[in-house]
């Protein structure tokens, strides 16, 4: 019974390591295409499309009702603390700390991580990424490489956006709390936020948008050849991601925000 | 004395297993091939038969360095491809092209895009330069004016037609070819089979086709393999194996139910 359990648990921490292993090996192959200028220009422009612009709305939608909840909530212990001048700061603090980097990182999971182990994942099924291989074309290069890059670049700033209708989000809520100096809701922010937690955010955002497009392409690449795994590659790349991000997060943040 | 010229693909004793990832359509075999060897000498056209699942297929993938073997040794033009690096085999795959069982075409591209990707990525022609060998080589699969579709537009025939063109655009050296004239009609089948002879005798391209249409490999090979429970049964010409005793290749190409193979 207990070499059995120990066995279950022993294949458990080899498949683990042995996933760390092969999104390490995808993520070099990626910056090694990267590196060598083996960019798809195009398919890059349709990535950072996607990504960026189709994901807007939903980002600053899921933002600006975080922002409304937060600053409901902050005005209502601030109230109690008689700190009601700080409430601006407050939500600026956490949209830009905590909540916009990990909720954006999210959205884009759920919405473009799992399209991009669909994608990927249809694309292996039906042999689309043997036939590339057969071109001599490299399918990092060729499908990882743009989703990767236009993660890199378009999380950061949805993050960005997301952070100051997130703050925006908060005000509307202050506005409809009596107990709270509109006024004073912007003020506190430039004068208690500090720059580094607003660059501290969007570095979070950078790792997260690497993680996401990694294991959602490695779960595209890495799909067994049934129409049903698809299904399962889009489940697992949407859990992977979101746990990842969890794990990241806690480590940057230590990194980032030193106590 | 002069040396000979290498064979252009060399199989060498090449086992392979499969691994859950690399299984096709959830089929659950464990050893595919066991030992096979054989030789495809340049401008040949080498015909592999052999029932469904016996790992024809993976002959070809095998080749392509799409699949690593287990064991043994592939050479492609004299030189291993064994343990090469993904950007090393793709200065093979340069020189081959293939057509895949079911097209796999890139359904997020039209048909001309389709014919036209390793052109634009591998050459310097222009752009009317590309497009007119496009067409032209439509013209040969007879899917002329078909560029502006995509493939979901296609049936399945058409579809093999536009991947035929597309790997032999790039004028191959060698050629892989799965199942050719599965699902095409006869007449298309035809054109199809006079072709892949014509650019062997024209063009010296070696071509390699499997199937289990015996009549269909009997008329256009040099020369056949059989396979059968992941070893080679029988490789000769077209002729020998009609009149062969191998028990193996006659209850095949007879299509009898009784005999050494089981189902």
């Amino acid at each position: 019974m207990l070499n059995r359990l120990l066995a279950a648990l022993g294949r458990q921490i080899i498949a683990f390591l042995s996933y760390l292993g092969e999104i390490t090996q995808l993520h070099l192959s990626t910056w090694r295409g990267l590196l060598t200028g083996r960019l798809e220009y195009r398919a890059t422009v349709q990535q950072l499309a996607e990504i960026g612009v189709n994901s807007l709305f939903i980002a600053t939608v899921t933002l600006l009702f975080s922002g409304m909840v937060i600053g409901y909530h902050m005005a209502v212990q601030a109230r109690k603390l008689q700190a009601s001048e700080l409430v601006g700061w407050f939500v600026a603090e956490t949209m830009c700390r905590e909540l916009g980097p990990v909720l954006v990182a999210f959205v884009v999971a759920a919405r473009n991580g799992s399209a991009m182990a669909a994608e990927l994942g249809s694309m292996k099924v039906t042999e689309q990424i043997d036939a590339l291989r057969a071109m001599a074309t490299d399918p990092v290069n060729y499908l990882v490489l743009p989703r990767y890059l236009s993660c890199l670049v378009m999380v950061p700033l949805l993050v960005l956006i997301g952070d100051v209708v997130g703050v925006t989000g908060g005000y509307v809520m202050a506005v409809l709390s009596p107990a709270i100096n509109q006024a004073v809701y912007f003020d506190s922010i430039p004068a208690n936020l500090e720059t580094w937690t607003v660059v501290a955010g969007i570095i979070k955002a950078v790792f997260f948008g690497m993680i996401i497009a990694i294991v959602g392409c490695h779960q595209g690449l890495k799909c067994p050849m049934a129409s049903e795994e698809v299904g399962h590659a889009v489940t697992r790349a949407v859990v992977y991601s979101i746990m990842l991000v969890y794990a990241a997060n806690l480590i940057l943040t230590t990194i980032l925000y030193p106590a | 004395m002069a040396e000979a010229e290498a064979p252009a693909i060399r199989f060498h004793e090449v086992v392979y297993r499969a691994t859950e990832a690399t299984v096709l359509n959830g089929a659950s075999f464990d050893v595919i091939l066991d030992g096979v060897s054989f030789e495809v000498q340049a401008g040949e056209v080498f015909g592999i038969m052999g029932m469904s699942g016996v790992g024809k297929t993976t002959i070809l993938r095998l080749l392509m360095g799409l699949v690593a073997p287990t064991s043994g040794d592939i050479e492609v033009q004299g030189s291993s491809i064994v343990g090469l690096r993904e950007w090393e085999l793709n200065r093979v795959r340069e020189k081959m092209g293939m057509c895949f069982q079911y097209a796999a075409l890139l359904d997020s591209m039209t048909v001309a895009e389709n014919v036209a990707f390793a052109l634009r990525r591998r050459t310097h022609l222009s752009r009317q330069e590309i497009e007119r060998k496009v067409e032209e080589h439509l013209e040969i699969v007879g899917m002329a004016g078909t560029g502006d579709k995509m493939p979901a537009e296609l049936s399945g025939g058409m579809k093999k037609r536009v991947g035929i063109a597309r790997a032999l655009i790039t004028e191959p050296e060698i050629i892989l070819y799965d199942e050719p004239s599965a699902g095409l009609d006869p007449i298309m089948a035809s054109v199809i089979d006079d072709l892949i002879v014509r650019l062997g005798d024209e063009f010296q391209m070696t071509s390699v086709v499997v199937t289990h249409e015996v009549e269909e490999l009997f008329g256009i090979s040099d020369r056949v393999m059989m396979i059968y429970d992941g070893r080679v049964v029988a490789c000769d010409s077209p002729a020998a194996l009609r009149g062969t005793d191998n028990p193996y290749v006659r209850q095949f190409v007879e299509g009898k139910a009784q005999g050494p193979i089981t189902v």
